[in-house]
């Protein structure tokens, strides 16, 4: 069975987290071995998802922890003074 | 989904211990999900010092409520949906003339990715360009707010779909339609953008 790109599009994101059934995944591996269309959005979805996980990308504010933290010492000796 | 070294902890002991007065491990208890709340938080306030605070808050009401806190759920994802509540309850007390829902009902039909006949690996430590954080940071914030929670939660924070799933409140298979949704919106708005990224120059530093 040969399945058209527009029906591989909608396996790509089940397929990078391995989820797919053995079959689909087949037919999907079938198709991607021979169109280099849906292989570069593969890739270029693979490649955006490795990039937004980069810790650099989002980072907490400045001074963040060190505010946090404080406030909950403040709160815990609240809590001993109950 | 890596294995942080935070899964090796025993967190049901850390908590009975703080419950019975340890308070101070609580700070070592929280510390490797404050991103996690905090990019939940901005998720839904949209600018950081209402994240801040609704994080706060989030970390103060779980150490409070800490002694409810049942096993059968992951510490990670109770301290999100107490969070996630925060930040909901503010915003509807914002909101009271304003009554747009915020979780909207699921667009009826797929989204299509940007068509590319061949893609150039971009390399991680482009991240190290301000230019290409920006980038991936605006993609992500300009998300439809259903999606961009589910994606930060699945793909920044590396929850799988049971725990996202358990945190928003929403059913494994909104979480994985939702899931696709967002990474084909990134590609179909980013895999363009970085095709036109121009390489890195080599620098040449004097003082390199």
């Amino acid at each position: 069975m040969v399945i058209a790109c527009k029906h591989v599009w909608d396996y790509l994101s089940e397929y990078i987290d391995g989820t797919l059934s053995v079959e689909t995944r087949e037919l999907v591996q079938r198709h991607l071995d021979h169109c280099g269309i849906c292989s570069a959005i593969l890739d270029s979805t693979r490649n955006i998802i490795i990039l937004t996980a980069d810790e650099r990308v989002f980072e907490l504010p400045v001074g963040f922890s060190e505010r946090l933290h404080a406030k909950l010492d403040l709160e815990f000796a609240r809590a001993q003074d109950r | 989904m890596t294995v942080s070294p935070f899964e090796a902890r025993d967190e049901s002991k850390m908590i009975a211990s703080i419950v019975a007065g340890n308070t101070d491990l609580y700070h070592e208890l929280i510390r490797p999900y404050e991103r996690s709340v905090f990019m939940m938080a901005l998720s839904y306030m949209k600018n950081e010092a209402d994240a801040e605070d609704v994080a706060q808050e989030a970390f103060l009401k779980a150490f409070r409520n800490l002694a409810d806190f049942r096993a059968e759920a992951k510490f990670s994802t109770w301290l999100i949906s107490i969070a996630l509540n925060e930040a909901r309850g503010r915003l509807r007390r914002r909101s009271t003339a304003r009554t747009q829902s915020l979780d909207v009902p699921e667009e009826q039909g797929g989204v299509s990715p940007a068509l590319l006949r061949d893609w150039r690996e971009i390399p991680s430590e482009s991240v190290e360009r301000l230019e290409v954080r920006h980038m991936l940071q605006r993609a992500v914030g300009t998300l439809p707010d259903i999606y961009r929670n589910v994606f930060l939660l699945r793909d920044v924070e590396g929850l799988n779909g049971a725990e996202a799933a358990q945190a928003l409140g929403i059913t494994i298979a909104n979480v994985k339609v939702r899931l696709h949704r967002a990474r084909t919106l990134l590609q179909k708005d980013l895999a363009p953008r970085f095709k036109r990224l121009e390489p890195q120059k080599k620098r040449w530093l004097p003082w390199s």
